[in-house]
């Protein structure tokens, strides 16, 4: 692409998890001298153990409730989060540049009605004529407005409908890799001029049967009494859900500086590829990334927010990576915030440069977060923040949020 | 050579195509443009007592086992390997560039719930306690592997050895559009010289066609099913859904010049718009169609009377025929009336995730063999759309330029502007 890459701020950040909603609520962490504690509940999907959504007041982000009706609980809380973020970057009620803001989503799979599949599970039982019974139970079962829930491409529907969002839509897919793909789709048109403004970002809801299933197929999950990241890999690792939602408002710098609007800090870069881990290779490709990513950075200590998930083998996998960086030099200050928040999967990413930014913006580092060794005390100033992203299956990524060089930091 | 705006000029060197006419581009066109209907009585699974029967299946590809995201793979491989042989890029199982996949979510199906059930029989545990002991007591690799959002890409990158990865994308029945816009605006920001995009959708399972039927999008006219899909007639009632796949290789032209690749036409313009009007309705002024058509058109750096043929979206639903034509006369004016526009649909059904891969496939061949295929059960024209639809038999023109539509649920719209060298 003709000219200079421009520079990519993150302009607005929309978060609600288990902690709180928004900015205040996950700022109080960051500080050398908070003691976070992760909000779970281990009881009501047993043995699995989730983070459950704080309460939410969902008419200030959504208020109409034939909107809300028609959702299920990962659109609402997309929708919630894109709402706060695009009010955070001053652009919530702005036709003007609504009308070019491009949407750019991460989402998995929508939401089933678990009695339903309940009720024909129990039909079906012990007949064979599975296709006829199906088509008796499910014509009447299923409710039209349910099928909207559970495409992928709805939680962006819905943004555009809430919120008038409606400059381009566009919705990746695949897990932890939809995370990378949507980043960096926003962050690359942005550099080369092919957009100015994106909101991009995603959501998980955490508190659904059907979605602990889809992951416990391939034995992902983490069993029994809660641990924090890096301390499930010896018990043969998994990961546990947290319900997030993570919005970001992207935005060219000229744009910005031409609107007034301020920084949290800039992304540097986004990169991703993907590998087979059968040798530990994920290990060489983290390697490889950040020599793409961080050529020009300058060493000493680097603070790092893994969005390892806890599952094993690839958390060993990312730890080697980021141990590894020590021999150019770097010291890696590491936080695996799934610890506190819990795995966001397609929003994990997406979360972890919000608070990236964050941090970068309050000149404050978050605290450990356990007690295994890996995340070792660190004051002062940020500066410069490592996001990871190793997919619990496939897709290795890393993200480079920066404070921004001069001038009006908020 | 850069084009109007000082970007890498993006052409196509190779397609390949499945859809329920057939594997293959020859088959295909051969039916197309003899107004060959793929639409037939749903065989995969029983219908009694359906409202809708029919659809555009694709039942020719050896599947074993099946289940949705093995065809979607199928399909997607067997368009894929046409589109590369006629490229004749890269070394085998080494595409030089990335994989953009157009694919419908995944999701459990009925057999694979059904089959968890019964692993765990006897017990105390009910409902999804129940469905979850089993995946818990016995790994279940095939179903985790095949099930996940990412497994399509995956499979595809692995075989295909395309580089970085593999980008999964769905803005509903736009996707097949979005992902050869990916892979064009990847291509213009110098990242690579080539990509590999691919729409891909095997949606005909039993709970989906319910699904759709719920929502009023289906044609119920299942007697006889070839007349069901009638886009832009009066009498038109619903899509048929279907299968298929649609794969092109896109190039930088100065890097298939250099390779003396043959280039079969040029993607000139892309142009997306989101509605924020309704989940499944369009705004009733078109302002988000209309967009996305000028959009591609600004993007391609020409002017509206410069398109010669228009590949519509033509869903054959009241909402969409009418929608399309409205936009369209906005957009094109008076050029409308000279302008001939065929849907592929009247045919092949709606293929959903894959409709913008497999029309863009169509669109070229168009353009490279001078006939524009034609909208067949157009018997009852509705006088609200008129239009030149090259009703019920292809026709011989010479087009340099088509415009092709998709517009999704979720108000998700993409055009594309496809043209000669």
């Amino acid at each position: 692409m003709p000219g200079n890459p421009r520079e990519v701020w993150v302009t607005g950040i929309g978060l609600v998890s288990s902690l709180g909603e928004g900015i205040e609520a996950h700022a109080a962490l960051l500080s050398p001298a908070a003691r976070p504690a992760p909000i779970l509940n281990e009881s009501a999907y047993a043995p699995y153990s989730v983070h459950p959504l704080a309460p939410l007041d969902l008419s200030k982000q959504i208020p109409k409730k034939s909107d809300q009706r028609q959702m299920e609980g990962w659109q609402r809380i997309g929708v919630y989060a894109a709402g706060l973020a695009l009010a955070d970057a001053g652009i919530a009620g702005n036709a003007e540049l609504l009308d070019r803001t491009g949407l750019v989503v991460a989402a998995g799979s929508g939401e089933r009605d678990t009695a339903v599949d309940c009720t024909v599970l129990e039909k079906l039982d012990g007949r064979e004529d599975t296709g006829v019974l199906a088509k008796e139970v499910l014509p009447s079962a299923l409710r039209p407005t349910l099928f909207l829930a559970q495409l992928s491409n709805l939680l962006a529907g819905n943004i555009s409908v809430v919120h008038n969002v409606t400059g381009s839509s566009r919705t990746f897919m695949g897990e932890e890799m939809a995370g990378l793909a949507a980043a960096e789709n926003a962050v690359r048109r942005i550099a080369a001029g092919q957009g100015d403004l994106f909101l991009v970002g995603g959501s998980l809801n955490a508190e659904r049967e059907d979605l602990l299933l889809g992951y416990e197929l391939g034995h992902n999950l983490w069993r029994g009494p809660f641990r924090p990241v890096w301390e499930r890999h010896e018990a043969g690792g998994g990961f546990v859900p947290g319900s997030v939602g993570a919005f970001l408002v992207l935005e060219a710098r000229g744009h910005a500086e031409a609107r007034g609007a301020r920084p949290y800090a800039k992304v540097t870069g986004v990169v991703s590829d993907r590998c087979n881990r059968t040798h530990g290779e994920a290990a060489e490709l983290g390697l490889r990334l950040f020599a793409t990513l961080c050529s020009g950075l300058s060493d000493g200590p680097l603070p790092v927010l893994s969005g390892a998930s806890g599952v094993a083998p690839v958390t060993q996998q990312e730890l080697d990576f980021l141990r590894a960086l020590d021999s150019g030099g770097f010291d890696p200050i590491i936080r695996a915030y799934g610890s506190l928040v819990g795995h966001g999967v397609e929003a994990h990413l997406a979360t972890g440069m919000a608070l990236a930014a964050l941090t970068i913006s309050r000149q404050n580092f978050l605290p450990p977060l356990d007690d295994s060794g890996v995340e070792r005390p660190f004051e002062g100033d940020p500066g410069r923040v490592l996001v990871t992203s190793f997919g619990h299956w496939r897709g290795e990524g890393l993200a480079l949020i920066e404070a921004v060089a001069e001038g009006g930091t908020r | 050579m850069r084009d109007s705006k000082g970007r890498p000029v993006v052409v196509v060197t190779g397609t390949g195509v499945v859809t329920s006419l057939g594997l293959g581009k020859a088959e295909n066109w051969a039916k197309l443009t003899s107004g060959c209907s793929g639409i037939r009585r749903i065989s995969r699974f029983p219908t009694d007592g359906l409202r809708t029967t029919i659809a555009g299946t694709v039942d020719f590809l050896d599947v074993t086992p099946f289940s949705a995201p093995a065809l979607t793979m199928a399909m997607a491989a067997a368009a894929a390997e046409e589109a590369l042989a006629e490229a004749e890029i890269g070394e085998k199982g080494a595409f030089p560039g990335p994989l953009f996949l157009a694919t419908p979510p995944a999701e459990l199906e009925w057999p694979q719930r059904r089959l968890l059930w019964e692993a765990h029989a006897g017990g105390e545990l009910t409902g999804y306690k129940r469905l979850l002991a089993a995946a818990r007591e016995s790994r279940h690799a095939d179903l985790q592997e095949k099930f996940q959002f990412a497994s399509v890409a995956e499979h595809l990158a692995c075989r295909f050895g395309t580089r970085g990865l593999p980008v999964s994308v769905s803005t509903a029945c736009a996707s097949g559009a979005t992902a050869i816009q990916l892979g064009v605006e990847a291509i213009r920001r110098g990242e690579t010289n080539a990509a590999l995009c691919i729409g891909t959708d095997s949606s005909v399972q039993l709970e989906a066609l319910i699904r759709f039927s719920l929502l009023s999008a289906l044609s119920t006219r299942n007697d006889p099913p070839e007349a069901a899909s009638r886009p832009f007639s009066k009498d038109r009632d619903g899509f048929v859904m279907a299968e298929g796949a649609g794969a092109l290789v896109l190039e930088s032209y100065e890097r298939a010049r250099a390779r003396g690749a043959q280039i079969l036409g040029v993607v000139k313009g892309c142009g997306e718009k989101a509605d924020d009007y309704h989940r499944t309705r369009s705004r009733p002024d078109g302002t988000a169609i209309i967009g996305a058509i000028r959009n591609a058109i600004e993007d391609a750096g020409i002017a509206p009377h410069e398109i010669d043929y228009i590949n519509a979206h033509g869903t054959s639903t009241p909402e969409n025929d009418k929608m399309e034509y409205l936009s369209l006369k906005a957009v094109l004016g008076d050029h409308l009336e000279k302008t001939p526009i065929s849907s592929n649909k009247s045919m092949i059904g709606h293929t959903l995730s894959a409709a913008g891969a497999i029309e863009a496939v169509f669109s070229l061949l168009t353009i490279r063999t001078g006939v524009v295929p034609p909208t067949i059960n157009y018997r009852n024209p509705d006088p609200a759309i008129p239009l030149d639809v090259v009703p019920n038999e292809a026709r011989r023109a010479t087009v340099r330029t088509v415009l092709s539509n998709s517009f999704g649920f979720g108000g998700q719209n993409a055009s594309l502007i496809l043209a000669a060298l």
